[in-house]
Protein backbone atom coordinates (compact mmCIF):
# COMPACT_ATOMS: atom_id res chain seq x y z
CA UNK A 1 0.00 0.00 0.00
CA UNK A 2 1.31 3.60 -1.00
CA UNK A 3 -0.02 4.84 -4.25
CA UNK A 4 0.50 8.40 -4.48
CA UNK A 5 -2.50 9.27 -2.53
CA UNK A 6 -1.10 11.89 -0.56
CA UNK A 7 -1.79 15.45 -1.81
CA UNK A 8 -5.17 14.01 -3.97
CA UNK A 9 -7.90 16.59 -4.64
CA UNK A 10 -9.55 18.00 -1.76
CA UNK A 11 -6.99 16.95 0.58
CA UNK A 12 -7.16 20.40 2.79
CA UNK A 13 -5.40 18.74 5.48
CA UNK A 14 -1.89 20.22 7.05
CA UNK A 15 1.05 18.03 6.93
CA UNK A 16 2.70 17.07 9.71
CA UNK A 17 5.83 15.03 11.03
CA UNK A 18 5.14 11.93 13.04
CA UNK A 19 8.10 9.88 14.74
CA UNK A 20 8.84 6.28 13.96
CA UNK A 21 10.79 4.67 15.81
CA UNK A 22 13.39 7.60 16.06
CA UNK A 23 12.98 8.65 12.30
CA UNK A 24 10.83 11.59 11.38
CA UNK A 25 7.70 10.87 8.81
CA UNK A 26 5.51 12.74 6.90
CA UNK A 27 1.29 12.65 7.20
CA UNK A 28 -1.56 14.39 7.32
CA UNK A 29 -3.10 15.58 10.23
CA UNK A 30 -6.42 13.45 10.92
CA UNK A 31 -5.49 10.99 8.83
CA UNK A 32 -5.53 7.39 10.37
CA UNK A 33 -2.18 6.24 11.76
CA UNK A 34 -2.14 2.74 9.66
CA UNK A 35 -2.92 5.03 6.40
CA UNK A 36 -0.26 7.58 7.39
CA UNK A 37 2.17 4.71 7.77
CA UNK A 38 1.52 3.07 4.50
CA UNK A 39 1.79 5.89 2.61
CA UNK A 40 5.63 5.78 3.84
CA UNK A 41 5.81 2.13 2.55
CA UNK A 42 5.51 0.95 6.34
CA UNK A 43 3.60 -1.90 5.91
CA UNK A 44 5.20 -4.46 8.26
CA UNK A 45 3.86 -3.31 12.43
CA UNK A 46 4.95 -6.05 14.09
CA UNK A 47 5.92 -9.89 14.34
CA UNK A 48 3.50 -12.59 15.20
CA UNK A 49 4.26 -13.94 18.92
CA UNK A 50 4.47 -17.74 18.12
CA UNK A 51 6.07 -17.94 14.67
CA UNK A 52 7.56 -14.45 14.60
CA UNK A 53 5.65 -13.54 10.96
CA UNK A 54 5.70 -9.89 9.61
CA UNK A 55 2.34 -8.85 10.07
CA UNK A 56 0.77 -5.53 9.63
CA UNK A 57 -2.58 -3.53 9.00
CA UNK A 58 -5.62 -6.40 8.24
CA UNK A 59 -9.04 -5.02 9.08
CA UNK A 60 -8.44 -1.17 9.16
CA UNK A 61 -12.00 -1.23 11.10
CA UNK A 62 -10.62 -1.50 14.78
CA UNK A 63 -11.08 -5.47 15.17
CA UNK A 64 -8.04 -7.43 14.07
CA UNK A 65 -5.88 -6.03 16.10
CA UNK A 66 -3.07 -6.38 14.01
CA UNK A 67 -1.96 -2.74 13.54
CA UNK A 68 -1.26 -2.69 17.82
CA UNK A 69 1.46 -0.18 18.25
CA UNK A 70 3.05 2.14 20.80
CA UNK A 71 2.06 5.22 20.60
CA UNK A 72 3.29 7.67 22.66
CA UNK A 73 4.10 4.83 24.86
CA UNK A 74 0.50 3.30 24.95
CA UNK A 75 -0.35 0.45 23.11
CA UNK A 76 -3.35 1.75 20.50
CA UNK A 77 -4.67 -0.15 17.64
CA UNK A 78 -3.16 2.43 14.82
CA UNK A 79 -6.33 2.37 12.06
CA UNK A 80 -8.01 3.99 14.95
CA UNK A 81 -5.60 6.42 16.03
CA UNK A 82 -5.69 9.96 14.17
CA UNK A 83 -2.49 11.56 13.50
CA UNK A 84 -1.38 14.62 14.56
CA UNK A 85 1.95 16.76 15.27
CA UNK A 86 4.63 15.12 17.21
CA UNK A 87 2.76 11.56 17.37
CA UNK A 88 5.52 8.97 18.83
CA UNK A 89 5.11 5.29 17.78
CA UNK A 90 6.81 2.72 18.32
CA UNK A 91 7.32 -1.10 16.41
CA UNK A 92 8.38 -2.87 19.01
CA UNK A 93 6.50 -6.24 17.40
CA UNK A 94 4.58 -6.81 21.00
CA UNK A 95 0.77 -7.04 21.86
CA UNK B 1 -25.47 7.58 33.83
CA UNK B 2 -28.99 6.34 32.63
CA UNK B 3 -31.14 6.63 29.62
CA UNK B 4 -34.21 4.39 28.33
CA UNK B 5 -32.08 2.18 25.59
CA UNK B 6 -28.78 1.97 24.71
CA UNK B 7 -27.59 1.02 20.95
CA UNK B 8 -24.94 -0.22 19.82
CA UNK B 9 -23.29 0.41 16.66
CA UNK B 10 -24.19 3.42 14.81
CA UNK B 11 -24.36 2.18 11.07
CA UNK B 12 -27.37 1.96 9.12
CA UNK B 13 -28.72 0.18 11.66
CA UNK B 14 -27.71 0.93 14.87
CA UNK B 15 -28.33 4.92 13.76
CA UNK B 16 -31.63 4.63 12.33
CA UNK B 17 -32.69 2.04 15.93
CA UNK B 18 -31.34 5.50 17.68
CA UNK B 19 -33.50 7.88 15.97
CA UNK B 20 -36.54 6.16 15.64
CA UNK B 21 -36.50 5.57 19.29
CA UNK B 22 -35.18 9.03 20.20
CA UNK B 23 -37.65 10.24 17.95
CA UNK B 24 -40.33 8.66 19.86
CA UNK B 25 -39.60 10.13 22.76
CA UNK B 26 -36.75 7.93 24.29
CA UNK B 27 -33.77 8.99 26.15
CA UNK B 28 -31.60 6.93 23.62
CA UNK B 29 -27.59 6.51 24.28
CA UNK B 30 -25.50 5.83 20.76
CA UNK B 31 -22.11 3.90 20.94
CA UNK B 32 -19.51 3.52 18.25
CA UNK B 33 -15.76 3.06 17.70
CA UNK B 34 -15.40 4.94 15.18
CA UNK B 35 -15.30 8.58 15.26
CA UNK B 36 -18.28 9.18 13.26
CA UNK B 37 -22.10 7.70 12.06
CA UNK B 38 -22.12 5.67 8.88
CA UNK B 39 -20.36 2.01 9.64
CA UNK B 40 -18.53 0.99 7.81
CA UNK B 41 -20.60 1.18 4.32
CA UNK B 42 -21.54 4.94 4.90
CA UNK B 43 -18.23 5.49 6.13
CA UNK B 44 -17.68 9.03 7.36
CA UNK B 45 -14.69 10.78 5.22
CA UNK B 46 -11.41 11.28 7.45
CA UNK B 47 -12.14 14.96 8.54
CA UNK B 48 -10.75 17.94 6.23
CA UNK B 49 -10.75 15.20 3.13
CA UNK B 50 -13.46 15.86 0.35
CA UNK B 51 -14.72 12.54 -1.16
CA UNK B 52 -15.91 12.28 -4.57
CA UNK B 53 -19.65 12.12 -4.76
CA UNK B 54 -21.15 8.33 -4.08
CA UNK B 55 -24.86 6.88 -3.15
CA UNK B 56 -22.53 5.95 -0.04
CA UNK B 57 -21.76 9.00 0.91
CA UNK B 58 -24.67 10.57 0.14
CA UNK B 59 -26.28 8.63 2.80
CA UNK B 60 -23.80 8.37 4.82
CA UNK B 61 -23.99 12.36 4.58
CA UNK B 62 -27.83 12.69 5.48
CA UNK B 63 -27.67 10.28 8.32
CA UNK B 64 -25.05 12.16 10.39
CA UNK B 65 -27.43 15.55 9.67
CA UNK B 66 -30.13 13.78 11.07
CA UNK B 67 -28.44 12.88 14.13
CA UNK B 68 -26.69 15.71 14.24
CA UNK B 69 -29.87 17.60 15.00
CA UNK B 70 -31.43 14.68 16.75
CA UNK B 71 -31.23 14.62 20.89
CA UNK B 72 -29.58 11.19 20.38
CA UNK B 73 -26.89 11.48 22.71
CA UNK B 74 -24.05 10.36 20.45
CA UNK B 75 -20.86 8.53 22.33
CA UNK B 76 -18.46 7.67 19.55
CA UNK B 77 -14.70 6.78 19.57
CA UNK B 78 -15.92 4.74 22.18
CA UNK B 79 -14.99 1.24 22.56
CA UNK B 80 -17.54 -0.93 24.36
CA UNK B 81 -15.38 -3.41 26.45
CA UNK B 82 -18.27 -4.63 28.82
CA UNK B 83 -22.21 -5.57 28.58
CA UNK B 84 -23.76 -6.91 31.39
CA UNK B 85 -26.57 -6.80 33.66
CA UNK B 86 -30.09 -5.62 32.08
CA UNK B 87 -28.37 -3.24 30.66
CA UNK B 88 -24.69 -1.82 31.65
CA UNK B 89 -22.56 -0.44 29.25
CA UNK B 90 -18.87 -0.01 30.05
CA UNK B 91 -16.84 2.15 27.12
CA UNK B 92 -13.49 3.55 26.58
CA UNK B 93 -13.45 6.60 25.28
CA UNK B 94 -10.85 9.91 25.33
CA UNK B 95 -12.28 10.67 28.61
CA UNK B 96 -11.60 7.40 29.72
CA UNK B 97 -14.25 4.72 31.45
CA UNK B 98 -17.58 5.68 31.15
CA UNK B 99 -20.80 3.36 32.10
CA UNK B 100 -24.50 3.69 30.81
CA UNK B 101 -27.35 1.96 31.81
CA UNK B 102 -30.56 1.40 30.57
CA UNK B 103 -33.65 -1.14 30.34
CA UNK B 104 -33.39 -1.76 26.97
CA UNK B 105 -30.07 -2.49 24.58
CA UNK B 106 -30.00 -2.51 20.66
CA UNK B 107 -27.33 -4.39 19.19
CA UNK B 108 -26.60 -2.94 15.65
CA UNK B 109 -22.87 -4.17 16.00
CA UNK B 110 -22.25 -5.13 12.21
CA UNK B 111 -20.05 -7.46 10.18
CA UNK B 112 -16.70 -8.38 10.04
CA UNK B 113 -14.26 -9.79 7.19
CA UNK B 114 -14.33 -13.13 6.21
CA UNK B 115 -10.54 -14.77 4.65
CA UNK B 116 -10.96 -18.48 3.84
CA UNK B 117 -6.98 -18.37 5.09
CA UNK B 118 -4.01 -20.07 2.47
CA UNK B 119 -0.50 -19.68 3.04
CA UNK B 120 0.95 -15.97 2.82
CA UNK B 121 -2.39 -14.43 4.00
CA UNK B 122 -0.76 -13.02 7.20
CA UNK B 123 1.63 -11.02 5.05
CA UNK B 124 1.25 -7.11 5.68
CA UNK B 125 0.13 -5.75 2.37
CA UNK B 126 -2.47 -8.54 2.38
CA UNK B 127 -5.74 -7.03 3.83
CA UNK B 128 -9.52 -7.44 3.34
CA UNK B 129 -12.32 -6.41 0.68
CA UNK B 130 -14.10 -4.14 3.64
CA UNK B 131 -10.73 -3.01 4.72
CA UNK B 132 -10.14 -1.74 1.38
CA UNK B 133 -13.09 -0.05 1.12
CA UNK B 134 -12.36 1.77 4.75
CA UNK B 135 -8.93 2.86 2.95
CA UNK B 136 -10.91 3.89 -0.30
CA UNK B 137 -14.00 5.78 1.15
CA UNK B 138 -12.16 7.36 4.32
CA UNK B 139 -9.04 8.36 3.34
CA UNK B 140 -8.80 8.24 -0.71
CA UNK B 141 -5.79 5.70 0.05
CA UNK B 142 -5.76 2.83 -2.71
CA UNK B 143 -4.39 -0.38 -0.87
CA UNK B 144 -1.22 -0.59 -3.08
CA UNK B 145 0.17 0.54 -6.67
CA UNK B 146 -0.40 -2.60 -8.24
CA UNK B 147 -2.94 -4.53 -6.29
CA UNK B 148 -5.15 -8.02 -6.88
CA UNK B 149 -8.66 -8.25 -5.99
CA UNK B 150 -9.94 -11.74 -4.80
CA UNK B 151 -12.62 -13.53 -3.62
CA UNK B 152 -16.07 -13.47 -3.93
CA UNK B 153 -19.06 -11.25 -4.31
CA UNK B 154 -20.03 -7.72 -5.02
CA UNK B 155 -17.00 -6.25 -3.13
CA UNK B 156 -14.74 -7.10 -5.59
CA UNK B 157 -15.75 -4.76 -8.63
CA UNK B 158 -16.49 -1.99 -5.40
CA UNK B 159 -12.98 -2.50 -4.41
CA UNK B 160 -11.44 -3.05 -7.96
CA UNK B 161 -13.08 0.87 -9.58
CA UNK B 162 -12.26 2.11 -5.98
CA UNK B 163 -8.50 1.62 -6.73
CA UNK B 164 -8.63 2.44 -10.60
CA UNK B 165 -10.14 5.89 -9.17
CA UNK B 166 -7.13 6.55 -7.13
CA UNK B 167 -4.81 6.18 -9.46
CA UNK B 168 -4.18 2.43 -8.61
CA UNK B 169 -3.52 -0.86 -11.32
CA UNK B 170 -5.67 -3.51 -10.94
CA UNK B 171 -3.36 -6.77 -11.80
CA UNK B 172 -6.23 -8.54 -12.08
CA UNK B 173 -9.85 -9.61 -10.08
CA UNK B 174 -10.13 -13.03 -9.34
CA UNK B 175 -13.61 -14.36 -8.74
CA UNK B 176 -14.52 -17.82 -7.24
CA UNK B 177 -17.69 -17.00 -8.80
CA UNK B 178 -18.17 -17.93 -12.77
CA UNK B 179 -20.57 -16.06 -15.82
CA UNK B 180 -22.98 -18.38 -14.84
CA UNK B 181 -23.27 -17.65 -11.07
CA UNK B 182 -24.13 -13.78 -11.48
CA UNK B 183 -26.16 -14.68 -14.59
CA UNK B 184 -28.06 -16.77 -12.21
CA UNK B 185 -28.29 -13.74 -9.37
CA UNK B 186 -29.40 -11.55 -12.02
CA UNK B 187 -33.18 -11.87 -11.91
CA UNK B 188 -32.69 -11.27 -7.52
CA UNK B 189 -30.52 -8.21 -8.61
CA UNK B 190 -32.86 -6.89 -10.96
CA UNK B 191 -35.41 -6.29 -8.05
CA UNK B 192 -33.04 -3.50 -6.81
CA UNK B 193 -32.61 -1.67 -10.45
CA UNK B 194 -30.56 1.24 -8.79
CA UNK B 195 -27.91 -1.30 -7.63
CA UNK B 196 -27.66 -3.23 -10.35
CA UNK B 197 -27.11 -0.28 -12.47
CA UNK B 198 -24.71 0.68 -9.69
CA UNK B 199 -22.47 -2.64 -10.39
CA UNK B 200 -23.00 -2.48 -14.44
CA UNK B 201 -20.78 1.30 -14.11
CA UNK B 202 -18.47 -0.48 -12.01
CA UNK B 203 -18.25 -3.31 -14.21
CA UNK B 204 -17.60 -0.83 -17.43
CA UNK B 205 -15.24 0.94 -15.83
CA UNK B 206 -12.92 -1.72 -14.94
CA UNK B 207 -13.39 -2.97 -18.44
CA UNK B 208 -12.02 0.03 -20.18
CA UNK B 209 -9.14 -0.29 -17.58
CA UNK B 210 -8.78 -3.48 -19.31
CA UNK B 211 -8.50 -5.61 -16.10
CA UNK B 212 -8.25 -8.96 -16.60
CA UNK B 213 -11.36 -10.66 -15.19
CA UNK B 214 -10.10 -14.21 -14.02
CA UNK B 215 -13.96 -16.29 -12.77
CA UNK B 216 -13.45 -19.35 -11.17
CA UNK B 217 -10.09 -18.44 -10.00
CA UNK B 218 -8.78 -18.49 -6.29
CA UNK B 219 -5.60 -17.19 -4.40
CA UNK B 220 -3.39 -20.19 -3.82
CA UNK B 221 -0.90 -18.44 -1.95
CA UNK B 222 0.41 -15.21 -0.81
CA UNK B 223 4.38 -14.47 -1.09
CA UNK B 224 7.01 -12.49 0.08
CA UNK B 225 9.56 -11.60 2.67
CA UNK B 226 8.26 -8.76 5.08
CA UNK B 227 5.67 -7.90 2.99
CA UNK B 228 3.61 -8.99 -0.51
CA UNK B 229 5.51 -9.20 -3.34
CA UNK B 230 3.80 -11.63 -5.54
CA UNK B 231 0.04 -13.70 -5.51
CA UNK B 232 -0.71 -16.72 -6.89
CA UNK B 233 -3.80 -17.26 -8.51
CA UNK B 234 -5.26 -20.66 -9.62
CA UNK B 235 -8.96 -21.82 -11.39
CA UNK B 236 -11.15 -23.60 -8.97
CA UNK B 237 -14.19 -25.59 -9.30
CA UNK B 238 -18.29 -24.98 -8.57
CA UNK B 239 -17.42 -25.84 -4.89
CA UNK B 240 -14.69 -23.74 -4.26
CA UNK B 241 -12.13 -26.61 -4.55
CA UNK B 242 -8.77 -25.46 -6.45
CA UNK B 243 -9.18 -27.69 -9.95
CA UNK B 244 -6.78 -28.40 -12.67
CA UNK B 245 -5.72 -25.50 -14.98
CA UNK B 246 -2.61 -22.91 -15.68
CA UNK B 247 -1.95 -21.12 -12.30
CA UNK B 248 -1.17 -17.07 -12.76
CA UNK B 249 1.50 -15.32 -10.68
CA UNK B 250 1.42 -11.61 -10.40
CA UNK B 251 4.17 -9.65 -9.34
CA UNK B 252 1.86 -7.15 -6.38
CA UNK B 253 2.60 -4.72 -3.39
CA UNK B 254 -1.19 -5.18 -2.58
CA UNK B 255 -3.58 -7.98 -1.91
CA UNK B 256 -7.25 -7.43 -1.27
CA UNK B 257 -8.86 -10.37 -0.41
CA UNK B 258 -12.52 -11.01 0.92
CA UNK B 259 -15.10 -14.06 1.48
CA UNK B 260 -18.22 -12.72 2.62
CA UNK B 261 -18.58 -11.28 6.24
CA UNK B 262 -19.33 -12.91 9.86
CA UNK B 263 -21.59 -11.55 11.20
CA UNK B 264 -20.35 -9.63 15.04
CA UNK B 265 -22.96 -11.09 17.08
CA UNK B 266 -20.56 -11.02 19.97
CA UNK B 267 -22.95 -8.90 22.60
CA UNK B 268 -26.56 -11.49 21.76
CA UNK B 269 -23.97 -14.68 22.41
CA UNK B 270 -22.87 -13.10 25.67
CA UNK B 271 -26.40 -12.71 26.80
CA UNK B 272 -26.81 -16.14 25.68
CA UNK B 273 -29.90 -15.84 23.52
CA UNK B 274 -31.96 -18.30 21.56
CA UNK B 275 -29.23 -18.89 18.32
CA UNK B 276 -28.75 -20.73 15.38
CA UNK B 277 -26.85 -21.73 12.56
CA UNK B 278 -27.83 -20.22 9.15
CA UNK B 279 -25.16 -20.65 6.24
CA UNK B 280 -26.82 -17.63 4.23
CA UNK B 281 -26.91 -15.23 7.12
CA UNK B 282 -23.06 -16.00 8.17
CA UNK B 283 -23.09 -18.12 10.78
CA UNK B 284 -24.69 -18.74 14.18
CA UNK B 285 -27.01 -15.01 14.69
CA UNK B 286 -29.70 -14.64 17.38
CA UNK B 287 -33.42 -15.57 16.57
CA UNK B 288 -35.16 -12.31 16.14
CA UNK B 289 -39.12 -11.52 16.10
CA UNK B 290 -40.41 -10.11 13.40
CA UNK B 291 -39.42 -6.53 14.85
CA UNK B 292 -35.66 -7.94 15.96
CA UNK B 293 -36.57 -8.57 19.83
CA UNK B 294 -34.37 -11.55 20.43
CA UNK B 295 -34.97 -14.12 23.51
CA UNK B 296 -34.26 -11.85 26.42
CA UNK B 297 -36.78 -9.59 27.29
CA UNK B 298 -35.35 -5.97 26.38
CA UNK B 299 -32.42 -6.89 24.05
CA UNK B 300 -32.67 -6.00 20.47
CA UNK B 301 -30.66 -7.16 17.43
CA UNK B 302 -30.57 -5.71 13.87
CA UNK B 303 -28.16 -5.09 11.11
CA UNK B 304 -25.59 -7.42 9.55
CA UNK B 305 -24.49 -8.38 13.26
CA UNK B 306 -27.84 -10.29 13.72
CA UNK B 307 -27.21 -12.20 10.09
CA UNK B 308 -25.80 -10.74 6.74
CA UNK B 309 -28.46 -8.77 4.65
CA UNK B 310 -26.42 -5.61 3.80
CA UNK B 311 -26.90 -1.82 4.23
CA UNK B 312 -30.76 -1.68 2.61
CA UNK B 313 -32.39 -4.39 4.60
CA UNK B 314 -30.26 -2.92 8.11
CA UNK B 315 -31.71 0.04 7.78
CA UNK B 316 -35.54 -0.63 7.15
CA UNK B 317 -34.24 -3.36 10.39
CA UNK B 318 -32.85 -0.37 12.64
CA UNK B 319 -36.17 1.79 12.34
CA UNK B 320 -37.75 -1.41 13.29
CA UNK B 321 -36.14 -2.46 16.26
CA UNK B 322 -36.13 1.45 17.23
CA UNK B 323 -39.30 1.08 16.91
CA UNK B 324 -39.82 -2.13 18.89
CA UNK B 325 -38.21 -0.70 21.87
CA UNK B 326 -40.24 2.79 21.98
CA UNK B 327 -43.58 0.76 21.86
CA UNK B 328 -41.63 -1.74 24.66
CA UNK B 329 -41.25 0.97 26.70
CA UNK B 330 -44.65 2.70 26.50
CA UNK B 331 -43.74 5.57 24.17
CA UNK B 332 -45.75 4.19 21.13
CA UNK B 333 -49.23 2.88 21.61
CA UNK B 334 -50.06 -0.40 19.75
CA UNK B 335 -51.78 2.07 16.84
CA UNK B 336 -49.01 4.24 16.29
CA UNK B 337 -46.15 1.54 16.55
CA UNK B 338 -47.84 -0.51 13.58
CA UNK B 339 -48.38 2.50 11.47
CA UNK B 340 -44.75 3.84 11.43
CA UNK B 341 -43.70 -0.01 11.30
CA UNK B 342 -45.13 -0.07 8.25
CA UNK B 343 -42.75 1.49 5.83
CA UNK B 344 -39.63 -0.74 7.16
CA UNK B 345 -41.72 -3.70 7.25
CA UNK B 346 -42.42 -3.04 3.32
CA UNK B 347 -38.76 -2.05 3.04
CA UNK B 348 -37.65 -5.28 4.70
CA UNK B 349 -40.01 -7.29 2.08
CA UNK B 350 -38.88 -5.31 -0.88
CA UNK B 351 -35.16 -6.20 -0.11
CA UNK B 352 -35.35 -9.76 0.50
CA UNK B 353 -34.58 -11.57 -2.95
CA UNK B 354 -31.63 -9.15 -3.39
CA UNK B 355 -30.25 -9.71 -0.54
CA UNK B 356 -30.62 -13.38 -0.75
CA UNK B 357 -28.50 -13.46 -4.21
CA UNK B 358 -25.75 -11.36 -2.49
CA UNK B 359 -25.45 -14.08 0.24
CA UNK B 360 -25.23 -16.93 -1.33
CA UNK B 361 -22.74 -15.49 -3.69
CA UNK B 362 -20.73 -14.88 -0.07
CA UNK B 363 -21.52 -17.57 2.42
CA UNK B 364 -19.03 -19.82 3.12
CA UNK B 365 -17.85 -22.82 0.23
CA UNK B 366 -17.04 -25.99 2.40
CA UNK B 367 -15.03 -27.16 -0.67
CA UNK B 368 -12.41 -24.11 -0.35
CA UNK B 369 -12.08 -24.62 3.51
CA UNK B 370 -11.13 -28.44 2.56
CA UNK B 371 -8.41 -27.55 0.28
CA UNK B 372 -6.71 -25.28 2.93
CA UNK B 373 -3.06 -26.64 3.08
CA UNK B 374 -2.03 -28.43 6.61
CA UNK B 375 0.78 -25.75 7.84
CA UNK B 376 -1.58 -22.72 6.50
CA UNK B 377 -2.26 -20.42 9.94
CA UNK B 378 -6.04 -20.25 10.35
CA UNK B 379 -5.69 -18.22 13.89
CA UNK B 380 -3.94 -15.45 12.79
CA UNK B 381 -3.39 -14.32 16.82
CA UNK B 382 -1.89 -17.37 17.65
CA UNK B 383 -0.29 -18.95 14.81
CA UNK B 384 -2.54 -22.08 15.06
CA UNK B 385 -2.46 -23.76 11.42
CA UNK B 386 -5.15 -26.39 10.39
CA UNK B 387 -3.11 -29.25 11.46
CA UNK B 388 -3.23 -28.49 14.67
CA UNK B 389 -6.96 -28.18 14.70
CA UNK B 390 -7.30 -31.41 13.17
CA UNK B 391 -4.41 -32.71 15.63
CA UNK B 392 -6.43 -31.14 18.53
CA UNK B 393 -9.86 -33.01 16.88
CA UNK B 394 -7.63 -36.12 17.31
CA UNK B 395 -6.73 -35.24 21.04
CA UNK B 396 -10.23 -35.13 21.74
CA UNK B 397 -11.76 -31.37 21.30
CA UNK B 398 -15.25 -31.79 19.91
CA UNK B 399 -16.25 -28.17 20.25
CA UNK B 400 -14.79 -24.59 19.83
CA UNK B 401 -14.10 -24.07 23.78
CA UNK B 402 -12.25 -27.30 23.62
CA UNK B 403 -10.40 -26.83 20.76
CA UNK B 404 -9.86 -22.83 22.09
CA UNK B 405 -7.90 -24.80 25.29
CA UNK B 406 -6.21 -27.34 23.65
CA UNK B 407 -4.31 -24.58 20.50
CA UNK B 408 -5.15 -21.12 21.61
CA UNK B 409 -7.01 -20.87 18.82
CA UNK B 410 -9.37 -17.73 19.14
CA UNK B 411 -7.43 -16.95 22.36
CA UNK B 412 -5.73 -13.75 20.68
CA UNK B 413 -6.24 -10.01 20.43
CA UNK B 414 -8.91 -10.29 18.38
CA UNK B 415 -10.90 -13.03 20.46
CA UNK B 416 -11.53 -15.13 17.29
CA UNK B 417 -13.53 -13.17 14.92
CA UNK B 418 -10.88 -13.65 12.23
CA UNK B 419 -10.52 -17.56 12.60
CA UNK B 420 -13.70 -18.58 14.72
CA UNK B 421 -15.97 -19.22 11.23
CA UNK B 422 -13.04 -21.16 9.44
CA UNK B 423 -11.98 -23.15 12.50
CA UNK B 424 -15.78 -24.45 13.37
CA UNK B 425 -15.49 -25.44 9.66
CA UNK B 426 -13.06 -27.37 10.09
CA UNK B 427 -13.41 -28.87 13.35
CA UNK B 428 -17.17 -29.35 11.97
CA UNK B 429 -16.34 -31.64 9.19
CA UNK B 430 -14.44 -33.75 12.01
CA UNK B 431 -17.31 -33.82 13.99
CA UNK B 432 -20.22 -33.81 12.45
CA UNK B 433 -21.72 -30.67 12.26
CA UNK B 434 -21.79 -26.69 13.11
CA UNK B 435 -24.19 -27.05 15.33
CA UNK B 436 -22.28 -29.67 17.39
CA UNK B 437 -19.11 -27.42 17.09
CA UNK B 438 -20.81 -24.14 18.22
CA UNK B 439 -19.50 -21.26 18.68
CA UNK B 440 -16.33 -19.78 21.36
CA UNK B 441 -17.84 -18.43 24.15
CA UNK B 442 -17.82 -14.75 23.95
CA UNK B 443 -16.78 -12.68 27.28
CA UNK B 444 -15.50 -9.57 28.37
CA UNK B 445 -13.77 -7.41 27.81
CA UNK B 446 -15.39 -7.78 24.35
CA UNK B 447 -12.49 -5.91 22.62
CA UNK B 448 -9.46 -5.19 24.32
CA UNK B 449 -8.87 -2.11 26.04
CA UNK B 450 -5.81 -0.63 27.49
CA UNK B 451 -5.67 -1.10 31.01
CA UNK B 452 -4.00 2.62 31.87
CA UNK B 453 -7.62 3.65 29.73
CA UNK B 454 -9.21 2.08 32.94
CA UNK B 455 -7.28 3.18 35.89
CA UNK B 456 -6.51 6.96 34.58
CA UNK B 457 -3.50 8.91 36.24
CA UNK B 458 -2.83 6.67 39.28
CA UNK B 459 -0.64 6.41 41.93
CA UNK B 460 0.59 4.12 44.94
CA UNK B 461 -0.40 6.77 47.61
CA UNK B 462 -3.90 7.02 46.09
CA UNK B 463 -5.14 3.85 47.30
CA UNK B 464 -7.11 4.46 50.53
CA UNK B 465 -5.77 2.57 53.60
CA UNK B 466 -8.14 1.86 56.10
CA UNK B 467 -7.00 2.75 59.66
CA UNK B 468 -5.66 -0.37 61.51
CA UNK B 469 -8.69 -2.24 63.54
CA UNK B 470 -8.10 -1.51 67.21
CA UNK B 471 -5.98 -4.74 68.63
Amino acid sequence: MSAGTSGVGGDARPLVTILVDDVAVPARAGEMLTTALARNGLLRLRKSPRAGGARGAFCHMGVCQECALHVDGVLRQACLTPVREGLTVERRGVL
Amino acid sequence: MTCDLIVLGAGPAGANAALAASEAGLKVVLFDQQPEAGGQVWRAPSPGLAVPPSPEAESGGALRARLAASAVDRRFGRTVWSVGGRFRVDAVGPAGNETVEAPRLIAATGAHERVVPFPGWTLPGVIGLAAATVLLKSHRASPGRRVVVAGCGPLLAVVAAGILKEGGTVAAIADLSGPQDWLGALPALSTQPRLLARGAGWALKIGAARVPVLFRHGVRAAEGEEALARVRLAPVDAAGAFAAGAERVLEVDGLCVGHGLVPGAEVTRLFRVEQGFDRRRGGFVPRLDEDGRTSLHGLYACGDGAGLRGAMVAEAAGRLAGLAAAHDAGALDASAFQSAAATPRAALARAHAFSDAMADMMALRPAQVAAIPPDTVICRCEDVTRAEIEAAHGDGARDMNQLKHFTRCGMGPCQGRFCGDVAAELLAAKVGSREAVGTFTARPPLRPVALADLLGAFDYSDIPIPAPAPL
